[in-house]
């Protein structure tokens, strides 16, 4: 009630949150996957994030009970309510919404105001994730991101407004470097974007590096970048890192969308990188990874938190680290007017079309994990009943905000998990062996023991079919027993299915947008309410 | 996001034999050891018509390349000149599924080694 | 001969006496697998560069033999050593029989 959320934000305060002065003398100021949140939001972290192979147990892959006791946490606490899963409809109500872009500015501020050098740095998934950003194709996020001061940025979803608009933008409005190392031009294999910017800061040569998401043609619509070419290429990074060194270098900072696994083997297999910043796993760690001598720093997703990372730089290297992993609390960071008068500038023109309410949930609609969630339930439903499919599925993204029970849902809430450049809800027909397929080779994204091999998203959520999943077997063999949920038969391998799904990544894919059938969707159900999914048995080893 | 998978979908398995006939025709029935040699090629292919390899084994007066689960496996053969600065080429090529790329050196001195890695064929989709 | 046919080079127009370069190379063609159907089912006919070779100064730097599973406009990259100056010369043979040729010129100086 509202006697304990007072009582909880009293025990709060902005400058216990953000901290006093930074040892060192290089701070970097890390935001990233906000997927264009300029509000503050409720976001549930996952129940299930299973680690494979060597990281099994090992951060990020960590949750719940097992998370708050890696690093401390007292249950029901502020970092656990910012940090875990568990009983999150009583937190939120008690600690409020987090993020917004006008009180990450004050946290900016403050540090500025601390060390007034300070580099911020945008790990990407900026420019896509809401109505207002899918209008003005990243422009307002572009904007918003210049005022707040961002120097350098890595990339993945910004490639799917296309690549002329990617260009548009570089060499237009973005005052930040646009940074990857890894992005080359598909014909004459070379080079494509700048890998990395040197900056003087402290006194010493500090290098940003740039590594955009490895498998956007995977991941993402190829077509929308028909002539780039990305990958890990650790040889590439390694050559990188050395000519840094090679130009006077006393720090060597990677900005990488690699996701966090894969940052992980990076620095394993990569010697010279002093901090990795990573992204698009959407992982928030309360303290650095070693790696050796490399600290990894994973800042969450969102807008929910920035990460302070304060670098000791003498004699030509890094003596020392400090990482603080500040939680942007809504309610209790004060909005800087500056920002928040540039937010409702660019959210404006929108503000009537976002604001309509089209239905309430009676449930705690949430995405991510690695399995199902109950957005992406409320999705299948939808292309179930509003394409009349037997099977729905919907892909396994990790960005898009929670609602709580009771809320009203308004358009802007959809946009919140659908806004993107690829939005058809398509219908088509797969027989039982190719849906088999489908899970399949979705799991070994997710589940390949090597990090080199996994994509960092979450498994296909699956509508009207359920499953069971090995994730401890190689691929082939992890998914068994599927069924179709109307009849509960099993799923035959050569009959055919009607099968709904959105976010294609063929060219041409057609039928109306995913934010259109879940809209009608809800109208029609007027307050909807999902029931927990038990139609997916994992065996997580 | 789906259906790039299709065309693999329908392409014959082939047999590991055909592999293992085109090594000996190029080798001679010779033995074939490790090391001398390497293989890039990504983890994961962007696109299984259009896979970047590259091969290299400093000293060597040819390099085969195979792709063991193509439904042929003969990819390339590449013959290193008098005025080759360096024995190692890169090209793109066709690969119908996961599967291992193999790339096999006949050295100055007519022994043979031999360098292979997965490339993972995939439909993708989702992300983070 | 194919259609459209487009041989495209990219090598250093100078380099030391003895120096390394490296050369790029890529040509228009669509590598036609004979392993496709056209829509009426009927194999649609191999159709490939099979041989590629780059030569200077009439000296072989590397001769490669195409199989199906190129590519679609084979592209290839190497290192040539270049002595002196002289002419880089790239030759591509095709299944029906056409040649196609492209060459440069490298100033050693
Ligand atoms: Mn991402
Ligand atoms: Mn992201």
């Amino acid at each position: 009630g509202n006697w304990s959320r007072l009582a909880a934000q009293q025990s709060l305060t902005q400058d216990d949150l953000i901290g006093g002065g930074g040892s060192g003398n290089v701070t970097l100021i890390h935001i990233t996957d906000i997927h264009a949140q300029t509000q503050p939001v409720w976001f549930r972290e996952p129940e299930i994030n299973l680690g494979v192979g060597a990281v099994a147990g090992l951060p990020p892959h960590l949750t719940g009970a097992a998370f708050r006791q890696a690093f401390g946490i007292a249950e029901g606490s502020p970092r656990d309510y910012a940090l875990t899963h568990d009983d999150f409809v009583a937190l939120a109500r008690t600690y409020g919404r987090m993020g917004g872009l006008d009180r990450i500015a004050t946290v900016v501020k403050a540090i500025r105001a601390d060390r007034p050098d300070a580099l911020l740095l945008d790990g990407g998934d900026t420019w896509q994730g809401s109505l207002p950003a899918l209008r003005t194709e990243g422009a307002d996020m572009v904007r918003l991101f210049n005022a707040l001061g961002v120097e350098a940025m890595t990339s993945h979803w910004e490639f799917t407004l296309g690549i002329d608009r990617v260009r548009e933008i570089v060499e237009g409005d973005l005052q930040a470097a646009f940074l990857g190392a890894n992005i080359f031009d598909a014909e004459w294999d070379e080079p494509a974007f700048e890998p990395m910017t040197m900056v003087e800061r402290g006194g010493a040569q500090i290098a940003v590096i740039g590594q955009a998401f490895p498998y956007l043609p995977i991941a993402n619509p190829g077509w929308l970048f028909p002539d780039l070419s990305f990958g890990i290429r650790q040889e590439r990074m390694a050559e990188v890192v050395q000519s840094a060194r090679d130009a006077g270098a006393s720090a060597v900072v990677l900005l990488s969308h690699n996701g966090f696994d894969v940052d992980r083997k990076l620095a394993e297999d990569v010697p010279g990188i002093d901090v990795i910043l990573t992204g698009h796993t959407h992982d928030a760690i309360p303290e650095p990874v070693m790696v050796g001598k490399t600290a990894l720093i994973a800042s969450g997703s969102h807008g929910k938190f920035v990460s302070r990372v304060d670098l000791d730089v003498r004699d030509g290297a890094v003596q020392g680290i400090d990482h603080r992993l500040i939680p942007i609390f809504s309610d209790v960071i004060a909005p800087d007017a500056e920002m928040t008068a540039l937010v409702e500038e660019t959210r404006a023109p929108f503000a009537d079309e976002m604001s309509e309410v089209l239905g309430t949930t009676g449930s705690l609609l949430y995405r991510r994990g690695n399995f199902n969630g109950t957005w992406d339930d409320l999705i299948c439903n939808a292309l179930v009943a509003e394409r009349e499919a037997d099977i729905a599925l919907s892909p396994g993204f990790r960005w898009g905000a929670t609602l709580l029970p009771g809320q009203e849902i308004t358009r802007e809430d959809v946009f919140n998990v659908t806004a993107m450049s690829y939005p058809a809800a398509y219908r088509t027909e797969m027989t039982g062996a190719f849906l088999h397929t489908v899970l399949e080779d979705v799991a070994d994204n997710l589940f390949n023991p090597d990090p080199y091999y996994q994509q960092g998203g979450d498994m296909v959520r699956v509508g009207g079919m359920g499953y069971r999943i090995d994730v401890t077997q190689p691929q082939g063999s992890r998914i068994t027993e599927m069924t179709l949920l109307r009849t509960g038969e099993r799923i035959d391998p050569d009959r055919t299915y009607t099968v709904s799904g959105w976010a294609s990544v063929n060219e041409g894919t057609e039928g109306p947008p995913i934010w259109d059938v879940v809209e009608a969707h809800i109208r029609k159900q007027g307050t909807v309410t999902i029931d927990p999914n038990q139609s997916v048995d994992v065996i997580a080893g | 996001g789906l259906g790039a998978l299709a065309a693999a979908f329908v392409l014959p398995k082939v047999a590991v034999a055909a592999t293992d006939d085109a090594i000996a025709a190029f080798t001679g029935g010779a033995s074939v050891g490790q090391g001398g040699i390497t293989l890039t090629a990504p983890e994961i292919a962007e696109n299984g018509n259009t896979v970047p390899i590259e091969v290299s084994a400093p000293g060597a007066e040819a390099i085969m390349v195979l792709a063991a689960g193509n439904p042929n496996p003969d990819v390339a053969t590449f013959n290193f000149g008098p005025l080759s600065g360096a024995q190692s080429a890169s090209t793109r090529i066709r690969l119908a599924e996961t599967q291992d790329v193999v790339a096999i050196a006949r050295m100055g001195d007519g022994s043979f080694v031999e360098a292979r890695q997965e490339v993972k064929v995939t439909i993708g989709g989702c992300g983070g | 001969m194919a259609d459209n046919v487009k041989p495209r080079v990219r090598v250093p127009s100078s380099a030391t006496a003895g120096e390394v370069v490296t050369i790029k190379t890529l040509i228009s063609h669509q590598m036609e697998s004979g392993q496709r159907k056209d829509d009426a089912g009927n194999v649609i006919p191999r159709s490939i560069i099979n041989r590629f070779v780059a030569a200077y100064n009439g000296e072989t730097v590397i001769d490669v033999t195409l199989e199906p599973a190129i590519s679609t406009n084979p592209y290839f990259e190497f290192q040539a050593k270049i002595p002196e100056s002289g002419t880089m010369t790239f030759t591509w043979y095709d299944d029906d029989g056409s040649v196609y040729e492209d060459s440069q010129e490298i100033t050693v100086g």
